[in-house]
């Protein structure tokens, strides 16, 4: 794996490009997420009709696979790209993921991390951890992030497990919203051989407010060439204020949270203009940034979710159509909807009361969401190669807030 | 026996697609049939998209796999979005961007299996609306005309529906009843653009039933109120019987016919068209369709096969995934089903294509296994 920087922007965000696998992918950029290896929604013949190379750095957790299928399988089918078919993608391994194993800190101990799995409670111990990368041999991974005295004595491993594995080790750094244990951590993994950084614990509940300045510290110590991935961080804003920070590679359920509850994607990608979203806001559902298709000002709206939008649903699918699936609770719906959106439930229940969010599948939806979003990114990466990353975070975030507060005071 | 002299004058219906036979081999025929939005080859198996969609597949994965017409359900469409919200942004077609054609059935079986108190009167069929509890009534000229709303290629007349198990006066009652109602289809001035017809499964009456309905010269026939349960022996019997008196030029039409081998067996007894929900609802619960028979995914055997689903399969599926692989998938991802209905509707579409292909050869042969649980087709 290779990575060099190739731009600064004034706050301390940067582009990059990463060489992994087959693979040369710009930085700042999305790990799409995985269950078991594929999108939720999106079958693998489908995935090739989203942009690439961006649509082929896939995020999983080892962890999916604890049961139904054998590390000894995955091994005899040589491993994660051969069993998915999906030989020019590259995968990055997390030991936890939003959607079904949340690391659970309290029952994690010197020997090893706890997470709650639809399998019950599993202690993943760091050996235990080593034999599935080995066996599912993806091209990035993150170590398996818990106590840092405990992982001292891995240190001597490391060095082998890489020669083992072949794919690049991510140091994760922990330590809750404490500044000082993260920067402990960092440091401490800073000196490590490995050729990136996973920050984890993120997305479990802190307030937005204070990411700036934990992340600020972190990548403060971290070298400056080397990748920095994040997890948890989902919402447009967040992302943003990783990109300022320094944060190259960011793994969000965002879109599949987006994807479960009707929602589309419709931020413009091209600029933020504020006067631009002024005419929508009376629309039930629209904060300037997504609708929710669920809405019956959809019933009979044959446009397509974002003009313009060159996804496999805006180029073959209406507004109505996908409202129809909705109503329906037909799968196709989400799978539109993944191929075109984005997470963050508690904020949108807590601003748009009136919001009925229904946990239904949909396929539509995802094809949509994850097109929109990756364009997102790559607007984001134009910005910082054009020295306006600073103006443009500014602008979106404002114009969102504004957007969030008027439809709050209106419903 | 009193009814027939009380028949209506027939009316003919103009015929607008035509069914041209490419090849036979004794009673299986192999045809081309023309319908406005596609020209269809037969043998052919159509998937259920009762709401508008086959679940989990996009419209570009069915083109794909070479599906040639897709059935919706009047009662769903009906119900939601309705027939009049379809129309008016430009058909089914349109709505769901299918290019290739669509046959809607008229109702009726699905509200006298779906809805309480639903209830057959010589004005059509009673019901409780689903939305309000209001007594409402689907006659047959209704029937046509949301068919005609939704505009699929083939439409279906509205019968009399007669559970397969019951016997007695009942039969000739539904059947005699189904013969009016066509005739007020076609006098009533309803746009009737393909019209197929019902028959019931009782031997006796059936005979008088398919001479009237050939008699009304229509565009095509189905055969129906089969795959209720009936044993296989009666099943085929009856397909033999109607194929035999229906004629050559019309395409036959066996509704809810969806095992494999119950496919072939009717092809070769003459039929041409089939849909069932089978191959995607035994996908959802992780059966794969292979040519031995079935494959179940969920069992723990599959757990470390590394196999294929079908070796012999084409599908991107059997091409790119293990056993092992979807059975870790299935039930407990909606991957896990899409990529079974995915490969179970290709290989229902390869039948399709090899039961045509095959019979347009001459060299159509079926090798059914000793306890009827397989077939195989072998090509000269």
């Amino acid at each position: 794996m290779k990575f060099t920087v190739k731009a600064w922007s004034k706050g301390g965000g940067r582009a990059g490009l990463l060489q992994v696998g087959s693979c040369s992918i710009e930085t700042p950029a999305l790990l799409l997420n995985t269950r078991k290896g594929l999108p939720a929604f999106i079958s693998p013949d489908l995935l090739s009709s989203l942009p690439t190379p961006d649509s082929r750095l896939l995020q999983f957790s080892p962890l999916h696979f604890s049961e139904g299928i054998s590390l000894k399988t995955i091994s005899e089918l040589g491993g994660l790209h051969q069993m998915l078919g999906l030989h020019e993608h590259v995968f990055a391994a997390v030991p936890r993921d939003s959607t079904i194993s949340l690391p659970d800190y309290q029952s994690s101990n010197k020997m090893g991390a706890s997470f709650e799995t639809p399998c019950g409670r599993l202690l993943i111990k760091p050996l235990q951890y080593m034999e599935m990368i080995s066996s599912m041999k993806p091209n990035m991974w993150a170590t398996l992030a818990d106590e840092v005295p405990a992982w001292v004595s891995e240190k001597r491993n490391k060095a082998s497990v890489d020669r083992t594995t072949g794919g690049a080790v991510f140091g994760s750094i922990v330590g809750g919203s404490k500044i000082e244990e993260r920067k402990r951590c960092a440091k401490e993994v800073a000196e490590r051989n490995v050729s990136g950084f996973c920050l984890g614990g993120f997305g479990l509940g802190e307030s937005m407010d204070e990411h700036p300045s934990l992340l600020g510290a972190i990548t403060e110590i971290l070298p400056e060439d080397k990748p920095r991935q994040i997890c948890g961080l989902g919402l447009p804003e967040e992302v943003l204020q990783g990109v300022a920070a320094g944060i190259d590679l960011f793994d969000s359920t965002y879109i599949y949270h987006l994807t479960l509850g009707g929602f589309a994607l419709t931020f413009p990608l091209e600029e933020i203009r504020r006067h631009g979203y002024g005419d929508q806001l009376s629309d039930t559902g629209r904060d300037g940034s997504k609708i929710n298709l669920k809405a019956t000002i959809y019933r009979k709206d044959t446009s397509p979710i974002l003009e313009g939008c060159k996804c496999y649903t805006c180029q073959n699918h209406t507004k109505a159509y996908i409202n129809h699936l909705l109503n329906v609770h037909e799968m196709l719906a989400q799978i539109l909807l993944e191929m075109y959106v984005p997470s963050f439930l508690p904020i949108a229940v807590a601003l748009f009361p009136g919001l009925v969010i229904l946990t239904r599948n949909s396929c539509h939806f995802s094809s949509h969401n994850t097109h929109h979003y990756l364009g997102f990114f790559r607007v984001i990466r134009e910005a910082i190669k054009g020295g306006t990353f600073e103006e443009f975070r500014q602008n979106f975030v404002e114009t969102r807030r504004d957007h969030i507060l008027a439809a709050a005071l209106s419903a | 026996m009193e009814y027939i002299s009380s028949y209506p004058v027939r009316a003919k219906v103009q015929a607008a697609a035509g069914v041209k036979i490419l090849g036979r081999f004794n009673r299986a025929r192999a045809a081309q049939l023309t319908l406005p939005h596609f020209v269809c080859q037969t043998p052919l198996f159509m998937p259920v998209g009762t709401q508008g969609t086959i679940k989990g597949l996009t419209t570009s994965q069915l083109e794909e796999i070479g599906c040639q017409i897709i059935l919706g359900n009047t009662y769903h469409l009906a119900l939601r979005p309705t027939s009049e919200l379809i129309d008016e942004l430009g058909g089914l077609h349109n709505f769901m961007n299918w290019p290739r054609a669509l046959l809607t059935d008229s109702g009726g079986f699905q509200m006298v299996s779906l809805l309480h108190l639903a209830d057959i009167t010589e004005k059509g069929v009673t019901f409780q609306s689903p939305v309000d509890g209001k007594p409402m009534l689907l006659t047959p000229e209704e029937s046509i005309q949301i068919q005609n709303r939704i505009g699929a290629d083939i439409i279906m007349a509205l019968d009399d529906v007669v559970k397969t198990t019951i016997t007695g006066p009942r039969i000739e009652e539904a059947m005699y009843r189904t013969l009016r109602w066509i005739d007020r289809c076609i006098a009533g001035n309803c746009p009737v653009t393909h019209t197929w017809k019902l028959d019931d499964t009782y031997l006796l009456v059936k005979d008088i039933c398919v001479k009237g309905l050939v008699e009304r010269d229509l565009p095509g026939y189905a055969i129906g109120g089969l795959a209720g349960g009936e044993d296989k022996d009666s099943f085929w019997r009856v397909v033999a019987q109607c194929t035999a008196a229906l004629p050559e030029d019309k395409p036959r039409y066996v509704m809810g016919v969806g095992y494999p081998l119950d496919i072939v067996v009717c092809s070769a007894l003459g039929a041409d068209m089939y849909d069932c929900v089978y191959p995607t609802r035994t996908a959802r619960f992780g059966t794969a369709l292979i040519p031995e028979g079935v494959l179940k995914l969920k069992h723990q055997a599959m757990a470390n096969d590394t196999r294929p689903i079908d070796p012999t399969c084409e599908c991107m599926v059997c091409k790119n995934y293990s056993r092992a692989y979807i059975h870790c998938l299935v039930t407990k991802d909606a991957m896990g089903s899409q990529l079974l209905s995915y490969h179970n509707l290709f290989y229902m579409m390869k039948l399709s294509r090899d039961l045509h292909s095959s019979i347009v050869d001459g060299g159509f042969r079926m090798e059914i296994h000793s306890d009827m649980s397989s077939v195989s087709f072998v090509n000269y």
